[in-house]
């Protein structure tokens, strides 16, 4: 750990700062929102939104190419494409009582599929799996502006509206009786989600960024005795497992995205057998 | 439609698929009533209150609550739904629910000296304030149940709805339950839909039988030791075994 501390601060490794930095940051969306996702049970919803992702990215990559318009960027792409999932998405999952599960795992394949057709009639060599499966040297100082002002507007969003989206997750029902706009608040939900997911695309990748998103969410409620403390210590376990993942990736040499997963995937079960086996002691 | 009248429900029938699971439905409840809805399992209980609290809508008919639509009356009515269907692992305090039943007053960023005081009040009608910084999960099921009552006074409700607030209690819990709701029935108007088809609580005024159609009966007392032995308490006994006319019968 040391020598990753230290390879941090050489100059020469810019793309690790970097990665630690936006590790770092976006951790506190991925605490707040995925607690958010795991009490709610929006997991897979969540994973549909972040495959339609690829949608977005394959399509700015062919727009930007066709028109030669150079500020159209991957990330702006995917942006977008996250918060229209999102909203298609709500709208189904709200509205199609029949099947809902199989109209939401179309929607995921069609997110993909279409991306690809996208990067087909595009010109030139493109790298797939950096996006599938993350690449830390593809981060640009830019994305660190991105990343903070996402990370910004989904804090205020979810401490703004803290005690509605308790009453949403714990009791739509009683809620919507309260007067609250329930299904506007689910929508708002999913949009958070679609804006934390394309913050750590560049590092874990569209495929594995759903686990990064649940399980440090899963490990703080094991022992949270309130929502905010298992938004907290998500934040914290997200922190840890980014920062480990990246340096024992550096160290030998993995690829970054699926170190962290690995690392995070681990620590749940080894949480999961821990729990059980005292609860087990216990009686 | 008369502003005494808390319920009042004209020709309605609802269907979630093809079949009506409630016919041509006329009810009235006047305000200040202790009413249960009893009837077999899918029998419509639950559709008929979710009609109630306006979550769904008739198919044909008409209903008031308060002599206004379900939508309009919505947070004069206060609900109190069964603790099974919520998720009991959700980390969340006794007082973090009960305040719940203050959202929709204010904009709820954050709750005021005004909401706190409010939710103590409720938790102190349910005898549970010394639980209020307790979590969820870690009540029994009637203390559970009672939370949620809790939830529904703190909307400070002219109406009170309940689903079915003694399934998965025990009979001792279930009188002091019966007790409080007793007591708020000095104040407001009661409806609550009940698991048990023969017997009701010996507070209970009029009862409410669905099975697609609706009828209404009274309740006559049962002085039978057996009877309350096997339940623990006091209860009345309702009369299914004659035909009933469409605007239900008094004692005589």
């Amino acid at each position: 750990m040391i020598e990753f501390v230290q390879a941090i601060f050489n100059p020469d490794n810019q793309f690790l700062r970097l990665a630690a930095i936006i590790g770092i940051l976006a951790s506190l969306s991925f605490g707040i929102v995925g607690t958010y996702v795991v009490t709610r049970r929006i997991s897979y919803l969540a994973g549909a939104i972040s495959h339609c992702v690829f949608g977005g990215i394959g399509a700015s990559l062919y727009l930007q190419q066709k028109t030669g318009i150079l500020w159209i960027k991957p990330m702006y792409g995917a942006v977008i494409s996250a918060l229209i999932a999102a909203i298609v998405i709500g709208f189904v999952s709200l509205h199609v009582k029949e099947r809902e599960d199989t109209v939401i795992g179309a929607l995921w394949a069609i997110g993909m599929a279409a991306g690809i057709l996208f990067i087909d009639r595009t010109a030139g060599y493109f790298d797939m799996a950096s996006y599938l499966f993350g690449d830390i040297l593809l981060i640009s100082y830019s994305d660190i502006t991105l990343v903070a002002c996402l990370d910004i507007l989904v804090v205020f969003i979810s401490l703004f509206f803290y005690n509605k989206l308790i009453a949403v997750c714990f009791d739509h029902e009683f809620a919507r009786l309260r007067g609250i706009n329930v299904d506007f608040y689910f929508i708002v939900l999913l949009c958070m989600t679609a804006l934390t997911v394309v913050l750590l695309i560049r590092i874990v990748g569209i495929v594995m960024v759903i686990a990064l998103l649940t399980i440090p969410s899963a490990i703080a409620g094991q022992f949270s005795k309130r929502l905010w403390q298992m938004m907290l210590f998500s934040t914290l376990f997200c922190m840890v497992f980014s920062c480990f993942g990246l340096a024992f990736s550096y160290k030998y040499r993995f690829s970054t995205g699926p170190s962290i997963i690995i690392i995070a995937g681990f620590s749940y079960l080894a949480v999961l057998i821990g729990s059980n086996l005292l609860k087990k002691f216990k009686k | 439609m008369s502003e005494n009248l808390a319920v009042e429900l004209e020709n309605v029938s609802f269907a979630y698929t093809k079949e009506n699971v409630l016919e041509k439905v006329n009810l009235q409840i006047s305000q200040g009533d202790f009413a249960s809805i009893v009837g077999p399992n899918a029998g419509g209980k639950t559709t008929l209150l979710m009609l109630l609290l306006g979550l769904l809508k008739p198919c044909t008919g008409k209903v008031k609550v308060l002599g206004k639509s379900p939508k309009k009356v919505r947070l004069r009515i206060g609900y109190m739904p069964q603790h099974i269907r919520l998720d009991l692992h959700f980390p969340i305090t006794v007082m973090e629910i009960v305040l719940m039943g203050r959202l929709g007053k204010s904009l709820g960023v954050r709750y005021s000296k005004k909401d706190i005081k409010a939710a103590l009040s409720a938790l102190l009608q349910v005898n549970l304030v010394n639980f209020k910084d307790s979590l969820f999960i870690e009540l029994s099921g009637g203390q559970m149940q009672r939370v949620l009552i809790a939830r529904a006074l703190c909307c400070n409700p002219d109406i009170l709805m309940l689903d079915e607030p003694t399934s998965n209690i025990d009979a001792e819990n279930e009188e002091a339950l019966f007790e409080i709701l007793k007591q708020l029935n000095k104040t407001m108007t009661i409806l609550m839909v009940s698991h048990d088809i023969g017997f009701v609580s010996q507070f209970v005024k009029s009862v409410i039988c669905v099975n697609r159609k609706v009828v209404v009966h009274p309740t006559s007392q049962v002085n039978g030791t057996l009877i309350k032995n096997i339940y623990g308490g006091d209860i009345r006994m309702v009369r299914h075994d004659h035909i009933c006319s469409e605007k239900g019968h008094y004692n005589d």
